[in-house]
Parts: structure tokens; C-alpha cells; sequence
């Protein structure tokens, strides 16, 4: 839901994949889970993708997401609701019929057998024959640079290169879904990085749908067109990255997905898509009204760090900011600064040509504009 | 990525080989010497235990491998007799110049009263020969040439030519014949090696009923292990914890009371018998047998090793990741295709621990077959008690049982030919 005020225009606006009403691949109708009876899981889960997108369903863990997975696998039963997989209720279908790749997070690599015969796995038991089997795997494992390392078995591979055959093997079989369970989990940072966007890349070439699940929001906004954002059982929002990090709808997301500064007030007044809130030291902030009663009712305003300007009193909302800590980072100069009783206030300096150059101790003067401030639920 | 393949495949090379330290000692040299004192500490750490298995262990079996072909207690008593078999060949009539040498040595018996131990010896494969032997031996004093019509006087059975090629067989110390009784084999009068009458045949159908036995029960446990090690591994562990309680609780129990309630269930006036009987099942005229037999032999040893099935099936269970399953079904196989051929392969060394354990164990089982084996239920190791505490033939138990390590270090081959002994898990 763009807004057509905001002052900043964001890149979601011309994603093309954002409408999804048309014909859904995968549906989840009204989906709840329970494991003992007394308390949900996945308390109400609505979602529908269509053909050919890259959903990544993002949240703490404890959130209901993998169970979401699970049950699109097979391995759980949704307790009441219905999933479909191309329109047809896949809910008694057993795992093995669903023809859905999955990678899981430790990889799950039968250990006894050859990165070779773990490819051929899923064709044999579709019962193809030798010659197209190995060509099949021939054509998977090249797919993802593997070609020479079929008669080695998983245990003599890296971890890198365990998932490379994972991923190959969940997709030898020409799903046209594929899940993937945390799956670069247990790699380092920088190989962690460089296997995101060769994921990425394969979707892209290769056409499939995929259901990715991560609690890391960098992995999230990196690859997917959609990102669901989970918490206790529910889906808090569901969006394209940049819409997702840019407008939040509650302040769950706004605190989950990236850097965020707070400051709790009550709503004095309103007047449109605007609020004016009075903060708990009595200032006033004017912000946008995305999820928050109405007057009288105590709200939350969410300021991403990089939207707050240094050094001017200009725009809808100026204050004066005390400097508690400043940390070297590069590229950019991170501040902790006190501003309307909250001492936790990060402000991003750009390390640019001419930058404002601030002192512990400091007081100095910072805004923001309206349309940066998002009014939302009190957490 | 690359780097980890390298080093997968990588062989020193030989500049590698000679690196030395600064002071020039080569590096193999420095490390053993930096070594050498933690190894020495090892070492006096375990030469109790090194001392206490060699005493108590290898001596013993040393001792049961020479017992098995060595016999003295003839040959050491007939000097005289041994040069008349050693100047005359298997299967000569025994002249006049034998029974003086005979006469001679039973004298000398008698003298140091030696001629029940030597009686023995040659009792072991002429039944009745003991008397004959004390008996002559009193006569033997106040004999005179002619001996053969002395001795044949004093008793005709010393005609007999089979006893003679018994003697012949006793008269060395060193000798097979205790592994040809083992085999139900037996020397004729010419000393060819012969098969022993049909009703004298034990020992060889014992070793494969044996065989068979631990075999079946291997099975059965594999069988009945299975699941329950399945659930052990896989249940929560506040469960788990339980149920491992009750897999275990046998093995805090004597083994002689648990054999005990096995009879006081089975037998005919038992509980499942009464039961049986009760519930109109079985008229009470027909009870079953069920111990006192090879039935009996059966249970009690399966309920008795089944722990030993369970725990290596347990131990390499435990650390299989379901997800190896959940893998295989999303990857399209049915339940029992990914059970049989991702998960029992994984399995594969518990069930080799296990059945090797469960099978060289009831090879050798003793007591419970003693117990409630009756007559059919006897296993080879119940001959080998029998031939060390009631008819005292030590060096035919010897022979038994070295056969029967014989046959055990040839499965544990054929195991590791087949399975591969590395793929052994214990726990």
C-alpha cells in the first residue's frame, strides 16, 4: 500500500510482482497449527503466491514459520484449514506425492551414498531410467559448479559444497517448488553472501517457486520479491523488501527489519493521514498515521536512522540532541544521541566530503520530516 | 571451498618429509622424543590391567590350546611300552616281547600307584578300561614270562587290538585325538581316522545345532531390538529415559532369577500354561512344553541378550537426523523406501555390533541352556562343563572349546570381510 504523499519514492512502487490476486501457485486458506491442543502455533495464516515467486518467510524463532513449511511439505498436518498447490487442496497428500524439493538446514545428505547416487535418488525412485538419471545429475551437479565432485561422499565435502549438492538435489527432479529451511544456517558470513545471490540467480533462471525460510531480515531482503514477516503464529506483514524496511505496518516489523528509533507518546491531535504526538517529555512530534488510534491513544513513533538530519533546524520536526557516543564504522558514523528522553537515538552520519563532524558531549540540532515518522501500535 | 578439496587430496611432499627443527634434529625424531615421557605415563597407567589380562587371560586360554593336544598321564607311565610302539607300526599283533613291556610298566604303576590316572587316560576312549587297568596292575607283581598267557590270564579283554591302538594313541603326550573325538571321529584298529558309531555321535550335530541356536536367537533379537531401539532414540527423552530404565532393568538382575521366572512362567504347571488352560485354549491334558527343551533354551537366552541387541542399535539410532528421512519422502520415496534405503543402511553398524555381540555370547551361553535347556536344549559349551567337572576329560573340553573360538574367530572374519570391522559400533 504505497502512500502517493510520500516525499521519498520507493523502488516497490514499480515492482510489478507486488499484485497477487490473479491465479495463487501455492495457497494457504485460513491455516491453523497446533502441537498439544491448548496453544496455536500458526494462528490464522492467509497467503497466497503466484507462479514463480520468491517468498521468504522471515521472523524469530518460535514464530510459527518452519511449521508453515513443514506443513507445505507434508511433514505436519495443518490442524484446520486448507493448502493448495496449483489450486488442487494438497492436505492428505502424502509427502512423496507433492513432487516439492526441499533443502533442509543441516542439508540432510544421505551419508552412506556418493554425491552422485544422493542426485539420483529421486530419479530412481520415480522409477527413470539409468541413462536419463545420469544425465540428469550430470546436468544438476554442473548447475551448480559440482560437475567433477559426484563419486565423493558428502562427508568429504565443505560445508559450502555440501549445500551446493543439497540444492542440486532438490532440484534434479524438476520441481516446480522448492522450500528451503534455513538453509545457509550453518555457513560463514562471506560464503553465506555469495550463496544467497547464486540462490537467487537459479530462481531466476531456472523459473521455479520458492519458499524460503530465514530468521536473518538481511538474507530476507536480499533475495526475495516478497518477504512474510512472522511473529507468534501470525503474519505481521507481508511486502516486497524495500516496502517492508521503508513502510512498516506495526512496530514489530519496524523494530525486526533493520534499525529503528522509537519514541512513545499519545496522539494530541489528527488531521488526516497526519498526527501530532505528544511525546513523554511533553515535545510534540508530528508523524504519519500508518497504525495508531485515535487521540488520547497511546502510539509508537518508528525513525529510521538514516532519515534523521544533522545540523538544522529545518522541517516538520526539529529538537535539540545531546551526542553520548560516537562509533567509527567506515562508511558511515553511527551516533548514539539523547533526544526526548530516549537515550538510545541512532543517528547515521554518511562518512561523505563535508560531513558533519560531532563530539561526544555535543548538543546539536536534528529533524526529521513527517512523512519519516510512522506512527504505529504501542508494543 | 577449492582450499578444503586441495587439502583433501594433498600428499606431502618430500620436502616436506625432511623438515627438521632449528637445532637441525628431524622433525619425527623431535616429536617422538616431545612424546616420549606422556607415552611412558601411559603406559604405567594401564599395566595393572596389562598384567591382570595377561595372568588371568591369555595365560589360560594359552594353557586350554595345550591341554587340547598335550595328555601325559599315559605316555609319562610306560616306558617299556613306548620303544615296543615306537619299534613296531600301527596295527602289529602284539607279541610276547609287548605284554613284557606291558607287564613292566603296570608293575611300575602299581609301584607308584599311578594306574588309575593312566587307566583314565585310555578310559577316555574305551569305556571300562580304568578296572582292567587297577585290576591287572594288582596282578601284575607276582606275574611270569610267559606274559602274554599272564596277562591274558589275569584278563582276556587285553586282547582286544582296539585297545591296543588306543594305547598306541596315548603312548606320546602331544596328540590330535582329542580334536578327532571333538568331530565324533575316532582311529580303527590300523589307526586310520574312522567316524564313531552313529549312536556315539555327538559333538559335531551339537556344534551346528549350536550354531544354528545362536544364529535364530541373533535373529529374533535383531528382530525384536529393532523397534524398541527406534523408539529409544526417537522418543522424548523424559520417555526415552523410562523406557531405557526397563531395557535395562534385566541387566540389574541376576541372571539366575530372571532364568528362574522364565520356569516358573513356561513350565507346564506354569502361569502361560495355567492361562492357556484357563481360557480353554488348551485342554489341560495337553499342556505345551515349553522348557526344559530347546523352546525353553530359545526364550530365556533371547530375553536374556536382547540388551545386548538393543544398546549398539541404540547408540547409532540415536545420532541418525530425522531429517535423513523427511529428505527421502520429499525427494519422492514412500515410508518404505526411505526406511530401507536411507535409514536401515545407516543402521547397518549397530546391527553388526549387535549381532556379533548376541551371536559370540550365545555361542558360548552356558548356564541358562544348563537350566532350562532339558535334554534338546544343550548347547556345546554344556559339554565342555560336562567333560571339566563330571567326567574330567579336560583335554576333550579343551578340544571343544578351542573349536568353538576357532569358529568364532571365523565368523568375526567373515564378518569383517563382509560387513567391514571398522563399521563396528559399540556405543
Amino acid at each position: 500500500m504505497p502512500k502517493s504523499g510520500s516525499v521519498n519514492p520507493t523502488p516497490w512502487e514499480f515492482n510489478l510482482r507486488q499484485d497477487t490476486s490473479g491465479d495463487a501457485f501455492v495457497e494457504f486458506d485460513k491455516v491453523q497449527k497446533s502441537y498439544d491442543g491448548e496453544t496455536l502455533v500458526v494462528k490464522n495464516l492467509n497467503l497466497s503466491m503466484p507462479k514463480g515467486e520468491f517468498l521468504t518467510m522471515l521472523g524469530p524463532s518460535g514464530s510459527g514459520k518452519t511449521t508453515c513449511l513443514m506443513m507445505l511439505a507434508g511433514f505436519e498436518t495443518a490442524t484446520r484449514g486448507e493448502i493448495r498447490l496449483d489450486g488442487a487442496e494438497i492436505n492428505n497428500i502424502p509427502p512423496h506425492k507433492r513432487g516439492i524439493g526441499m533443502v533442509f538446514q543441516n542439508y540432510a545428505l544421505f551419508p552412506h551414498m556418493t554425491v552422485g547416487e544422493n542426485l539420483a535418488f529421486p530419479l530412481e525412485v520415480r522409477g527413470m531410467s539409468k541413462a536419463e538419471r545420469e544425465a540428469k545429475v550430470i546436468h544438476a551437479l554442473d548447475m551448480v559448479q559440482m560437475g567433477e565432485f559426484g563419486a565423493r561422499r558428502p562427508a568429504q565435502l565443505s560445508g559450502g559444497q555440501q549445500q551446493r549438492v543439497a540444492l542440486a538435489r532438490a532440484l534434479v527432479f524438476d520441481p516446480s517448488l522448492v522450500l528451503m529451511d534455513e538453509p545457509l544456517g550453518a555457513l560463514d558470513k562471506q560464503l553465506r553472501e555469495h550463496m544467497q545471490y547464486e540462490i537467487k540467480h537459479l530462481h531466476e533462471s531456472l523459473g521455479i517457486t520458492v519458499v524460503y525460510v530465514t530468521h536473518d531480515q538481511s538474507e530476507a531482503l536480499t533475495m526475495s520479491d516478497r518477504v512474510a514477516v512472522f511473529n507468534d503464529g501470525e503474519i505481521q506483514q507481508l511486502a516486497p523488501p524495500a516496502e517492508l524496511y521503508e513502510c512498516p505496518d506495526n512496530s514489530f516489523v519496524a523494530q525486526f527489519i533493520g534499525e529503528n528509533n522509537k519514541l512513545s507518546g499519545i496522539v494530541s491531535e489528527r488531521s488526516g493521514d497526519h498526527v501530532t504526538v505528544k511525546l513523554q517529555n511533553s515535545a510534540m512530534c508530528k508523524a504519519l498515521a500508518v497504525n495508531c488510534g485515535g487521540v488520547g491513544e497511546e502510539t509508537l513513533i518508528s525513525i529510521r536512522p538514516e532519515r534523521v538530519a544533522i545540523g538544522g533546524s529545518v522541517g516538520d520536526n526539529s529538537t535539540e540532541a545531546l551526542v553520548k557516543e560516537l562509533i567509527y564504522l567506515g562508511d558511515h558514523i553511527r551516533c548514539r544521541l539523547h533526544v526526548h528522553g530516549n537515550d538510545e537515538f541512532i543517528v547515521k552520519v554518511s562518512n561523505s566530503a563535508g560531513h558533519k563532524h560531532l563530539v561526544v558531549g555535543e548538543k546539536t540540532q536534528i529533524n526529521w520530516a513527517a512523512e519519516d515518522a510512522r506512527a504505529l501500535n504501542p508494543l | 571451498m577449492t582450499d578444503a578439496a586441495n587439502s583433501l587430496n594433498h600428499r606431502p611432499t618430500q620436502a616436506e618429509l625432511d623438515l627438521t627443527t632449528v637445532d637441525g634434529t628431524p622433525l619425527k625424531v623431535a616429536l617422538a622424543n616431545a612424546q616420549k615421557r606422556a607415552r611412558q605415563r601411559a603406559l604405567f597407567l594401564v599395566l595393572p590391567l596389562l598384567l591382570f589380562v595377561l595372568i588371568t587371560f591369555l595365560a589360560p586360554i594359552g594353557q586350554m590350546l595345550l591341554r587340547s593336544v598335550y595328555n601325559p598321564s599315559f605316555s609319562d607311565h610306560i616306558p617299556n611300552l613306548s620303544v615296543w610302539f615306537d619299534e613296531n607300526p600301527a596295527g602289529t599283533k602284539p607279541d610276547e616281547a609287548a605284554y613284557e613291556a606291558l607287564a613292566l610298566d603296570l608293575r611300575s604303576m602299581r609301584a607308584d600307584k599311578t594306574m588309575g590316572i593312566a587307566g583314565t587316560r585310555i578310559n577316555y576312549d574305551l569305556p571300562g578300561s580304568r578296572s582292567l587297568f587297577t585290576s591287572t596292575a594288582r596282578k601284575a607283581e607276582k606275574m611270569e614270562p610267559p606274559f602274554q598267557d599272564a596277562i591274558l590270564a589275569a584278563n582276556k579283554k587285553w586282547e582286544d587290538p582296539k585297545l591296543w591302538q588306543v594305547m598306541r594313541g596315548a603312548s606320546s603326550a602331544y596328540t590330535a585325538d582329542f580334536y578327532l573325538a571333538a568331530l565324533d571321529r575316532t582311529r580303527d584298529v590300523n589307526g586310520d581316522i574312522v567316524s564313531v558309531d552313529d549312536d556315539r555321535k555327538i559333538y559335531a550335530a551339537n556344534f551346528l545345532k549350536t550354531l544354528f541356536l545362536a544364529g535364530l536367537i541373533t535373529f529374533c533379537c535383531l528382530i525384536l531390538a529393532f523397534p524398541v531401539a527406534h523408539l529409544l532414540a526417537t522418543l522424548p527423552l523424559r520417555q526415552s529415559n523410562l523406557l531405557m530404565i526397563f531395557v535395562l532393568l534385566p541387566f540389574w538382575t541376576s541372571l539366575l532369577v530372571r532364568t528362574t521366572s522364565w520356569i516358573v512362567l513356561l513350565q507346564s504347571q506354569g502361569v502361560v500354561n495355567d492361562t492357556l488352560v484357563a481360557t480353554g485354549i488348551v485342554a489341560d491334558e495337553s499342556r505345551i512344553q515349553m522348557i526344559y527343551n530347546q523352546t525353553g533354551t530359545i526364550v530365556a537366552m533371547i530375553h536374556i541378550l536382547l540388551p545386548f541387541m538393543i544398546l549398539p542399535l541404540y547408540s547409532v539410532m540415536r545420532p541418525i537426523n530425522p531429517s535423513y528421512v523427511r529428505a527421502a519422502r520429499s525427494l519422492g520415496a514412500t515410508s518404505w523406501t526411505a526406511f530401507r534405503r536411507i535409514y536401515l543402511p545407516q543402521t547397518i553398524p549397530g546391527m553388526g555390533a549387535g549381532g556379533l555381540l548376541v551371536f559370540i555370547l550365545g555361542v558360548g551361553y552356558y548356564i541358562t541352556p544348563a537350566l532350562v535347556g532339558g535334554a534338546s536344549g544343550q548347547l556345546i559349551s554344556n559339554f565342555i562343563a560336562f567333560h571339566m567337572q563330571k567326567s574330567l576329560n579336560w583335554s576333550l573340553a579343551a578340544a571343544l572349546a578351542t573349536l568353538l573360538l576357532l569358529m568364532v574367530l571365523l565368523l568375526y572374519w567373515l564378518y569383517d570381510r563382509l560387513v567391514g570391522i571398522d563399521n563396528l559400533k559399540l556405543g
